[in-house]
């Protein structure tokens, strides 16, 4: 008996989704085939079996994140119990092969102690779990995992009311492995209706939410239902900024990262200045505690469209970069991040968010938080505009901002002063440096 | 425009109208899709009607006739002497099989499914060529492949004119002595037949038991039964050579226990398993994907490795079986209108209609003790059940298997009479995730055989009424 870990997938990755396994309970494998697709933060890859045999065990459905180090496998090749490099983490033992009976009781406090994942990986059932073949249909067409789905019947079994009330997020402590769960439930008027039958009216296709599509939707359902977001918006007149990068654009063509001096640099570095100013902004709130925690680094996230979907690269330490500095490092980060080459560390960190959607389209948007940093700003696209400049029609390079902040944590007057403080960074780049 | 050079386009084409495609194309039919069946026979209904289960069953049920009327006197009715009319044996058969077909026919029709007689190949992933049709080619957004399978041949058979499953269930004539090769369930129903129709049979079985793959107690009153009605049951045996012989009839070579018999039957019938029809489909233009043994490989929704084709049925790992094709048609037609379909069913129920009949669903023991899976076993025999002893005492037992922490019913086995029938239970209580106790406290009704499987579920709860654990 084999008891194949999960391995290490590369520095700093310490966990990764199952996407999807290439045998089933009971079946064979040879050496090297592929056993299972698991997702990290950085890429997907296939692991390979490290032994012929036969698979007793898997380590979890798809869609479960299975930490390194982690049982991922179990596989008789024939020999005794043997693991590979007995880790340290303490692992229960083998879970019996039937589903467990799952009791939602929490660990004992003279339970041992064991790490969080492989108590919870203990958890898991695997192989079919007791319900009527309707119960798994309706499980199906709402992308529900039976085997997340606690049963009140005999052995476990998953009846239709114990469906429903997962879905509606009844959750179990399965589904959040961090952190307690906060349910929805008891919000008057919240109701999460079953979906009409779309197939009915005309092709559909569905695909389950998988990876950094999940990723990015529980982090925007976090965010809307915790953070009462509040929208500010100004116009800045970036003319003279403009005039300025065309002409370092111009002067150093031959340069490859002034080549591609973007707006976005000059917007991270004037944000970085207001956030120094105004603290409130580059904060958190702990919501257990009720404490706001501000934060003395300033790291500032950048949305990144990749062919993988929506990547958050982190330009860190933005006080104490340049410019050119911060240019360089946005252009080295997005081609990373489109690459998939980037490492979690620098994805990770981000004390703010901007999104430039600008160059693409839209005259301004407004950005959710990214939870649970406290404001965010979105970037319209920057045009030439005809105004008003004393008394007089001028035409002027318009920069359309969006600041969405957490009302907890700062007032409308608060993102009032930020905004204005970025507005004159961006509109009088001269001043700026004079100031400095 | 010339004849055969007309290309159609449809929503849905299924290859295949056997038990499978024409479930499926009625199905997706229902489901809004326009359908189109391309069938290489005159008839629906494929192998499972036409030369497979519906025939075979049909003539079982005249053979049981038989037999009843030959034990008439243990019951107090003398019947005489029993013979048996050939003709009026096979006109029954040939009249159930066509009411069937055209059953399928009016079902197809009546759903605005247009059904083309011709062979089908892939031209690509969303384009048929049809041979022998007026039609030239269909173009598909969505093809559910269900050809089946065919009788697997031995290289010995060529050239000689033994029979195969679909000779034996054409009834030309009843063999004065007949060798059945294999003593799987096709092998051991026909032969159970013929016996009955009065032919002298002998069942050579490569494997050291008959129905390989069955439960040994659930073979055992099968091979009991078997030793007193056929000639001889020669197991580990392998047929060296067949030959014709001077009478007409065969000559052959039977190597057993390191011995070779010579033997001389009037028919030799081959019954060694089926193979999947993939070889001739043209699925190399497609992105089909085949394992070693010629099956397509699907997923859960029996879509193949090309989004636009989906395959059921035989030609698909596990059970060649009718109504596991049947099922599959059904999640195919779902999946490809948008349905959440999922061929996720934990029970197959497998039915053996010898004398007396096998059935069983869900884990066998035998694969519980493969896999080093413990289970708690519940057995009944059908000699404890009221019943039973009306219908003369036959043979036979329930069992069920069942984990032994939770008491969640894995599997479900039986034999004896309508074994067949009452399998079905068993795997809707598998399906519905049933513990014994959701066994054992559903009322049976008595007397029935059905009783059975309850009173097994008590016996593996230590809760018997009607037997006394040892």
């Amino acid at each position: 008996m084999f008891k194949f870990k999960l391995p290490d997938l590369g520095e700093g990755i310490h966990e990764g989704e199952i996407l999807k396994w290439y045998v089933q309970e009971g079946e064979a494998i040879a050496e090297d085939a592929p056993l299972v697709d698991v997702e990290t933060d950085k890429a997907a890859v296939t692991i390979p079996s490290p032994k012929a045999g036969k698979v007793v065990r898997l380590g979890g459905p798809v869609g479960d994140t299975i930490e390194v180090g982690a049982i991922i496998a179990v596989i008789d090749d024939g020999t005794e119990e043997a693991t590979q490099a007995e880790a340290s983490a303490p692992v229960p033992d083998q879970a019996p092969p039937s589903p467990e009976p799952e009791d939602p009781v929490p660990a004992t406090p003279t339970a041992p102690a064991v790490a969080p994942a492989a108590a919870e990986a203990g958890l898991v059932r695997v192989g079919p779990v007791p319900a009527a073949p309707a119960v798994r249909r309706r499980a199906r067409e709402l992308g529900i995992d039976l085997h997340q789905v606690p049963g009140s019947g005999p052995a476990g079994r998953v009846s239709n009311e114990d469906l429903e009330r997962f879905a509606a997020g009844g959750a179990s402590p399965a589904a959040t492995p961090a952190g307690p769960a906060i349910s929805p439930a008891g919000i008057p008027f919240f109701q999460l209706d079953p979906l009409p039958d779309f197939a009915s009216q005309g092709p559909v296709e569905r695909e389950p939410v998988r990876s950094i599509r999940r990723k990015v939707a529980r982090k925007m359902v976090t965010s809307m239902v915790v953070v009462p977001h509040v929208a500010l918006m100004d116009d800045v007149d970036v003319t003279d900024l403009e005039e300025f990068r065309q002409q370092r654009k111009a002067a150093s063509a031959a340069d490859e990262a002034g080549a591609r001096l973007s707006l976005l640099p000059f917007v991270v570095k004037a944000v970085t200045e207001c956030l120094v100013e105004f603290p409130m902004f580059n904060a958190s709130l702990d919501p257990q505690r009720e404490e706001i925690i501000t934060k003395h680094f300033y790291n500032i996230g950048f949305a990144a469209d990749t062919p993988r979907g929506l990547l958050v690269p982190v330009v860190h330490d933005a006080d104490s970069k340049s410019i050119a500095e911060i240019s360089a490092e946005i252009t080295r980060l997005a081609l990373g991040a489109r690459a998939g080459t980037l490492a979690p560390a620098e994805m990770q960190g981000g004390t703010f968010t901007i999104t430039n959607v600008g160059p693409i389209a839209g005259t301004r948007l407004i950005p959710t938080i990214n939870y649970p940093e406290v404001a965010i700003i979105g970037m319209g696209r920057a045009e030439q505009k005809v105004v008003v400049r004393d008394g007089e029609i001028a035409i002027r390079t318009i920069l359309p901002l969006t600041l969405t902040f957490d009302h907890r944590i700062a007032d409308g007057a608060d993102a009032a002063r930020f905004i204005r403080r970025l507005g004159e960074l961006l509109s009088s780049p001269l001043t700026w440096l004079l100031e400095r | 425009m010339v004849m055969g050079s007309l290309s159609q386009q449809t929503d849905v084409v299924v290859i295949g109208g056997g038990p499978g495609g024409y479930v499926a194309a009625l199905r997706a039919a229902d489901l809004g899709k326009e359908v189109i069946v391309v069938e290489q026979r005159s008839r629906r209904g494929g192998v499972c009607l036409l030369e497979g289960c519906i025939p075979s069953k049909t003539l079982i049920h005249s053979v049981e006739i038989a037999e009843g009327a030959r034990h008439g006197k243990n019951f107090g009715v003398l019947c005489g002497e029993v013979s048996i009319d050939i003709e009026a044996l096979r006109a029954n058969k040939e009249k159930v099989v066509t009411v069937l077909s055209r059953g399928i026919d009016q079902l197809l029709k009546a759903r605005g499914v247009e059904v083309i007689e011709a062979r089908a190949r892939f031209e690509g992933p969303r384009k048929l060529q049809l041979s022998g049709a007026d039609v030239a080619g269909i173009e598909f957004r969505h093809a559910i492949v269900a050809t089946g399978s065919s009788i697997a041949r031995l290289p010995m058979m060529e050239g000689l004119e033994v029979w195969t499953s679909r000779e034996a269930l054409e009834v030309k004539e009843i063999p004065g002595s007949l060798l059945v090769i294999g003593g799987g369930y096709i092998g051991l129903e026909l032969g159970f037949v013929y016996a009955g129709l009065g032919s002298r049979v002998s069942v050579v079985e490569m494997l050291p038991s008959l129905l390989t793959g069955a439960d040994k107690d659930l073979v055992r009153p099968v091979a009991k039964s078997a030793k007193s009605a056929f000639e001889e049951i020669l197991l580990e045996a392998k047929v060296g050579g067949i030959e014709k012989g001077d009478d007409g009839g065969f000559k052959v070579e039977i190597e057993t226990n390191g011995k070779t018999l010579e033997r001389n039957f009037d028919q030799v019938l081959v019954a060694v398993g089926r193979k999947p029809n993939t070889s001739d489909l043209g699925l190399e233009r497609t992105g089909v994907k085949i394992d070693e043994r010629g099956l397509i490989i699907v997923d859960d929704q029996c879509r193949t490795a090309e989004p636009s084709i989906y395959a059921i049925g035989d030609v698909t790992a596990g059970p060649m079986l009718a109504h596991k094709a049947s099922r599959q048609g059904k999640v195919a037609a779902e999946a490809l209108a948008g349905h959440n379909a999922a061929f996720d069913n934990r029970a197959i129920p497998a039915v053996v209609f010898t004398r007396p009949e096998v059935a069983w669903a869900g884990l066998t023991e035998t694969q519980a003790r493969a896999e080093g899976r413990p289970v708690k076993v519940g057995r009944f025999p059908l000699a404890a059940l009221g019943r039973a002893r009306t219908l003369g005492g036959p043979d036979g037992a329930f069992k069920v298997i069942s984990d032994p922490d939770s008491g969640l019913l894995l599997g479900v086995g039986m034999v004896g009479p309508h074994a067949s029938e009452l399998v079905a239970e068993g795997a809707l209580a598998i399906e519905m995730g049933a513990t014994l106790e959701d066994l054992a406290a559903t009322i049976h009704p008595h007397p029935t055989l059905s009783e059975g499987l309850c009173e097994a579920a008590e016996v593996a709860m230590g809760a018997a009424i009607h037997i006394t654990s040892r």
